[in-house]
């Protein structure tokens, strides 16, 4: 890979860990708020069915895992067992694509 | 204050091993003194560098008590208080014999780094006009003391993990020239410095910035290029 291809990359991982790092606060608040008094699927549901504002932040938390994570795994990949390569990436965005799918499918599931 | 110091010393190549003298304890003794001592008093087939003893040649590193240090100026009384001494080499250079490093891998990246000035005026063109107070002649001066001596280098983990990780000293270096407005081969320097053999290698655990004798701090330089590099990726200039 390039190396203007490898400096995006990086940029691209510490912008979505910046975004990461308010979408993890929002999520950890939330949990906090709705624990209290016993949790239940139906009083999830409630909150977020129907609703656009969690449904975009949820969006966008999974965006971010998608572009932070595999980044951040190839490296440690990279440094720790030594692979590197174009298979390497295409695994890579397998993972990513993965994650994506997985992460909007449970945000479709909570919202439709 | 004990009579006698007990100095376990490197001999040999890396298959080498340690053997223990006794060195006199004196008043305001360097560790440069006690491996003088051994030489000249006890085994004059001990291999080790300096030249200077003033802390500005950078010849004279090794590894004290198992940390990186200058040793014509790093004080027995400072490292060895219970009168014990480890001497090694520098960690991550092949070992020459005793105390002496191979420090060719070091320096050979400084220059892939870019490290060379590359003027971009001759002798007929008048002097540049560099204002003391620039953010980027500050930047300079805050990395340009370097002496070379390889501490930083011996001291990070990365340079242990990746081999081809080009270090802090190159780094440091390279940071300098891209503050300096005179040189001409900043994009290239910019291609040399960055990526995973680069300054994105570092992992900021700051262990060149603790042990640096000149108080330079490579880390701080190290985030300069990553934002540099970052800056001309993003324009298309990388």
């Amino acid at each position: 890979m390039n190396t203007r291809t490898e400096v995006r990359l990086w940029a691209a991982q510490r912008i979505s860990a910046m975004v990461l790092g308010v979408c993890v606060f929002v999520h950890l608040i939330t949990i906090m708020v709705a624990m209290r008094g016993g949790l239940s699927a139906a009083e999830i549901l409630e909150r977020t069915q129907g609703n656009w504002a969690w449904f975009v932040f949820y969006v966008v938390f999974v965006a971010a895992v998608v572009v932070h994570a595999p980044i951040g795994l190839r490296t440690i990949i990279e440094e720790w067992l030594g692979w590197r390569g174009t298979w390497l990436d295409i695994l890579l965005v397998v993972l990513a694509a993965a994650l994506g799918l997985w992460g909007l499918r449970a945000v479709w599931a909570v919202f439709a | 204050m004990s009579d006698f110091l007990t100095v376990r010393v490197w001999r040999g190549d890396e298959q080498g091993g340690f053997q223990t003298f006794e060195v006199p304890r004196l008043e305001s003794q360097t560790v440069l003194d006690v491996v003088s001592h051994i030489q000249r008093q006890l085994d004059p087939t001990l291999a080790y560098r300096f030249a200077c003893r003033v802390g500005m040649c950078g010849s004279c590193a090794m590894t004290v008590n198992g940390k990186a240090r200058w040793t014509c100026r790093t004080h027995v009384a400072k490292v060895a208080a219970d009168g014990n001494l480890e001497l090694a080499p520098l960690a991550h250079l092949p070992v020459v014999r005793d105390l002496v490093t191979d420090m060719s891998a070091f320096f050979d990246k400084w220059a892939r780094a870019r490290g060379q000035f590359h003027p971009t005026a001759t002798r007929k063109d008048p002097f540049a006009r560099i204002r003391p107070d620039s953010a980027q002649r500050i930047n300079a001066d805050a990395g340009i003391e370097c002496i070379g001596c390889g501490v930083c280098y011996a001291s990070c983990d990365v340079v242990q993990w990746r081999p081809d990780y080009l270090g802090p000293a190159a780094l440091n270096r390279a940071w300098t020239l891209v503050n300096d407005e005179r040189d001409g081969a900043q994009a290239e320097r910019l291609r040399a410095v960055a990526g995973d053999a680069g300054c994105h290698a570092c992992h900021t655990h700051l262990s060149c910035t603790e042990r640096c004798p000149k108080h330079i701090s490579p880390t701080a330089g190290i985030a300069g290029l990553k934002r540099a590099a970052m800056k001309a990726a993003l324009r298309g200039d990388l």
